[in-house]
């Protein structure tokens, strides 16, 4: 069940990512929707991580491409958001709440560009939306995990983007929170803002997103969500590795030369 | 006068040392400080070599590429070697610092430079050597205008990549979505540590050096949670060691440098202790 | 030659004393490196080393002489100060280890400078050789620095021993040894002061900048060639004692080159040849495997050439020009050049009038190259549900990583089949079939 749409606000073809020349995501190829609210679902290494950093260019690409609004994303780096994993940085970094929502108004002013005050009230703006805004001035290091989740979303609300890719924004965050986001995605998506989202809690999921795409090192589904979430199909993901797979990028690692060489 | 000097000259390899050692400690990068600081070595000896002075712009960059050097190879050995990014630090800068003494001690006969001197410099000397005008004017100390223009370039690398630092300092995944360069900004602070470095090598040697970059950044990174705070404070504590280390070794008769590095960690004791009982209230 | 074999057989005292205590310091820091290398703390050995210095300086101050063993004692105190200084700092702030020791290190060092030059200005005259410590000062050995070396060591080899189930389940997996009931904590201390121990010995041969290198390089260079803890030991220790006897040696050869830098110029040659050269894990072994790879997929992918133009023309037998097969697949005329002469020397082409021509045996390997490429195409687009135009380029590369075993696996899995997605026979020579 992989549903391929026209004009795809989202292209990702035939992509194989390594990590150390085992391929963590094998031929990944699906289409997205302009303006759907989709959860990436699969078991623990799945991949799901991997694929929105190597659609973000974060990671070399093994093969294939991505494409978003139909071009590279250096043309539209602007209109493109991230999210990353909450852990993946020191929140003991020395900073406040309005430094980091500030961060988002980085890409939109360039380097050398002043932060105006136009910058200013779009980021208070976007730690209202999160109820963050009386928190302003409190250092980072002090926040709760669901206090740090709604910072790094208010981060990406400055950026004034129309794509969005949120890393696990729901990990480790209390239920109010939880609500919080998802409300806050909902709403996003209303104004026809396309939103990803890596996600595994499986309960959630047909209540939060409209479009999932099921993945397991390779994908296994892409399509609304009542088609996607059949039983045949959760149990093909989540029912383990492919073992040959998992042995053909055991072998091309261990040779060092990967499986595209 | 030569008080005056030789703190001015330490005030200036701390604020170097605080500015840089901040985004160091904030990167995880304050051995690979310590690092660069002794892999330098090299480097001065071979461009000393060529020029025949210890101040010529050229050993200056010469000596500063080593530094940029060492941090690749650094990185190389634990990337392609698989080596562990300890034992790749401990490994670079001890081969790099061997091979300098060694070269110290070949030619020997062809360069003024002293191996203790190479630690802890010699910054009491630094009043005697000055720039004189053709008009005979006194300028002050050579060391001092070449710590002096390493700072102000310092200055205008933090006011002008202060955001593509702190940035690529606190979410490198973040910034690089963002289309920043993570390995320019990297590189970019590592030229300027290694450039800082062997600017003041000779005043005050490798050991406060390393001293500087990473007591006083260590000590504001305790006192507050701005990284603007941390940058004034760091500098503050930096001068204030560098003053309170000239007096304590004045008083006890030994090495100026040796009393300025320990300054920055009597410093620092007051400060971890301050916020531990301001923990426990 | 002259100075080798006097070198060699230790005849003149001097040369004795330098090279048996660079040894016996050798095999201590190549054992305890292996330690500190394995628990990620192969930094903690430049603190430790840094930090001896001050302790040595307050120990001649209060004794007034330069007894080697008092001297050790103070070293012993101030080392292990730091080490307990940088757990303190990191569990008790925001600051990381790396910052916490690079902290310790500068400060105690500074301290040890601020005290070395004030006994400097104090004109004590037994202070003479003080300093040494700064850079190491192997020449100047004495009979009771080696018994001192000697204890170290043995103390080193005796609990290493003892207790080398414990340490090894503590180096490798630290909560799991927890779990185990272990005494983590205790355990660590007894690796500390040994650590301890062995650099206030290891820097009176190469002092205080370079020691963390006896710690780290033979100790990293064992690791490329072995991943038992066992096996690392042993070679650590060799590696050590190979670096400081030749290293003492370059030394001793031309008058005024220092000892110490010439042991770590000679470790860290060990460490990267090391790197280098070492079977599996090696830079070279890796390159060399990567390359043989490269050579086996160039062969084989004109082995397929001649396949598909065989199969075009319903006749595997037939001889093929090299623009012919150019056409059917486009590489550097160097390249193919190559690759056909190989082919040829191993036996699967013969080169005749008309051309190139399969041999039995080439013709075998061809239609397994084939048949790999079609099983996995086959595979791919009913277990991943790839696309049937989407699962070629994968199947060329996968195609030369496929293992004998893997290649049952699959046929297992998709039942023998007949035809690929693009409708194409997998084909079987009749040696396949016997199978």
């Amino acid at each position: 069940m992989i549903q391929h749409v026209d004009n795809p606000i989202i292209e990702v073809h035939d992509l194989t990512v390594s990590y150390d020349k085992k391929p963590v995501l094998w031929n990944v190829d699906f289409t997205i929707p302009a303006g759907a609210l989709v959860g990436i679902i699969g078991p623990n290494g799945a991949g799901k991580s991997t694929l929105i950093k190597a659609v973000m260019g974060l990671l070399p690409l093994s093969s294939g491409y991505t494409e978003l609004f139909g071009q590279k994303l250096n043309d539209v780096r602007k209109r493109v958001s991230y999210v990353p994993q909450r852990e993946s940085v020191d929140w003991d970094f020395p900073a406040s709440v309005m430094d980091i929502a500030l961060m988002g108004r980085y890409g939109q002013r360039g380097l050398f560009n002043r932060i105006t005050a136009e910058d200013r009230s779009i980021a208070r703006q976007a730690l209202e939306q999160v109820h963050m805004l009386e928190f302003a001035n409190r250092q980072i290091g002090q926040l709760s995990g669901g206090q740090q989740q709604r910072v790094f979303l208010a981060r990406a609300l400055a950026q004034q983007a129309d794509l969005y890719f949120m890393d696990e924004p729901f990990a480790g965050v209390d239920a109010a929170t939880e609500g919080a986001i998802i409300e806050l995605l909902k709403e996003l998506k209303s104004q026809g803002k396309t939103i990803l989202v890596v996600h595994h809690d499986l309960q959630s999921a047909a209540e939060y997103f409209d479009w999932i795409v099921l993945l397991n090192t390779r994908l296994v589904a892409s399509g609304p969500v009542k088609e996607v979430l059949t039983p045949t199909l959760l149990q093909e993901t989540y029912g383990g590795k492919l073992s040959l797979l998992a042995q053909v990028g055991d072998i091309a690692s261990s040779i060092g030369v990967g499986t595209r060489e | 006068m030569d008080a005056f000097w030789i703190i001015l000259t330490g005030s200036l390899v701390a604020l170097n040392g605080a500015l840089l050692g901040s985004f160091l400690l904030l990167r995880r990068m304050s051995l690979v400080g310590d690092a660069i600081s002794h892999a330098v070595l090299p480097g001065i000896v071979v461009a000393y070599l060529f020029t025949a002075s210890l101040t010529s712009p050229f050993l200056l960059v010469g000596a500063a590429l080593t530094g940029l050097a060492t941090t690749w190879i650094i990185e190389t050995l634990n990337q392609k070697a698989r080596l562990q990014h300890d034992a790749a630090i401990g490994l670079t800068f001890t081969l790099l610092f061997a091979i300098g003494v060694i070269l110290v001690a070949t030619f020997a006969g062809q360069i003024d430079l002293d191996m203790d001197c190479v630690l802890y410099g010699e910054i009491a000397y630094v009043p005697l050597d000055t720039i004189t005008l053709a008009s005979g004017l006194d300028m002050g100390p050579k060391q001092v205008w070449t710590l002096g223009s390493v700072f102000v370039g310092l200055i205008i690398l933090l006011v002008t990549g202060y955001r593509g630092l702190s940035l690529t300092t606190f979410d490198a995944g973040y910034a690089a979505a963002l289309g920043f360069n993570t390995s320019f900004w990297h590189y970019a602070l590592m030229g300027a540590v290694s450039l800082s470095t062997v600017a003041a090598f000779e005043s005050v040697g490798a050991i406060l050096v390393v001293a500087f970059l990473v007591g006083p950044a260590a000590t504001a990174f305790l006192l507050t949670r701005s990284l603007k705070w941390m940058l004034l404070i760091a500098s503050a504590v930096g001068i204030a060691s560098a003053i309170s280390g000239y007096y304590l070794a004045l008083w006890l008769d030994g090495s100026i440098s040796g009393a300025m590095a320990l300054m920055t960690g009597v410093i620092f004791a007051v400060a971890f202790v301050w916020q531990m009982v301001a923990k426990r209230q | 030659m002259n100075s080798l074999s006097q070198f060699l057989s230790l005849s003149d005292a001097n040369v004795r004393y330098v090279v048996i205590g660079c040894v016996l310091l050798g095999i201590s820091s190549g054992l305890m490196g292996v330690y500190t290398l394995l628990r990620k703390r192969a930094l903690i050995g430049d603190a430790i080393a840094h930090a001896v210095l001050p302790g040595i300086c307050i120990a001649f101050m209060l004794s007034g002489v330069r007894n080697t063993w008092v001297l050790f004692a103070g070293a012993v105190v101030t080392g292990s100060l730091a080490v307990y200084l940088v757990d303190l700092i990191t569990s008790r702030s925001r600051l990381k280890p790396d910052a916490a020791t690079a902290l310790v290190l500068s400060v105690f060092f500074g301290a040890g400078i601020l005290l070395l030059t004030i006994i400097q200005s104090s004109g004590n005259a037994a202070q003479s050789g003080l300093d040494k410590f700064l850079f190491g000062k192997a020449a100047a050995m004495l009979p009771e620095d080696l018994w001192l070396f000697g204890v170290v060591l043995c103390l080193v080899v005796t609990v290493l021993l003892s207790g080398y189930k414990e340490f090894k389940l503590l180096a490798f997996d630290k909560g799991y040894a927890q779990s185990q009931g272990i005494p983590v904590k205790a355990l660590e201390m007894v690796l500390s002061t040994l650590t301890v121990l062995t650099v206030a010995t290891g820097i009176q041969a190469v002092g205080v900048v370079l020691m963390s290198s006896l710690l780290i390089a033979p100790a990293a260079a064992s690791r490329y060639w072995t991943h038992r803890l066992s096996g690392m030991l042993v070679l650590s220790a060799i590696m050590a004692t190979l670096g400081a006897y030749i290293g003492a040696f370059i030394s001793y050869t031309k008058p005024g080159m220092p000892t110490g830098p010439w042991i770590v110029v000679v470790l860290s040659c060990i460490t990267l040849a090391s790197m280098l050269l070492a079977p599996n894990q090696g830079v070279l072994a890796r390159y060399l495997q990567r390359r043989k790879h490269r050579n086996k997929i160039l062969q084989e992918n004109i082995l397929k050439a001649f396949f598909h133009l065989g199969e075009k023309k319903n006749n595997q037998a037939l001889a093929f020009e090299m623009e012919v097969l150019r056409q059917q697949r486009d590489m550097p005329v160097a390249r193919l050049k190559s690759g056909l002469r190989q082919l040829v020397r191993h036996g699967s082409l013969l080169d005749t009038n008309e051309g190139y021509q399969l041999t039995r045996s080439g013709l075998e390997a061809a239609t397994r190259v084939v048949r790999l490429h079609r099983l996995w195409e086959l595979y791919l687009s009913r277990h991943l549900n790839i696309a049937p135009d989407h699962v070629h380029e994968d199947a060329e590369g996968i195609e030369h990583l496929i293992t004998p075993e893997l290649e049952r696996e699959l046929e297992l899995l998709l039942d023998s089949p007949g035809i690929d997605p693009h409708d194409s026979q997998i084909p079987y020579t009749q040696k396949d079939r016997n199978r």
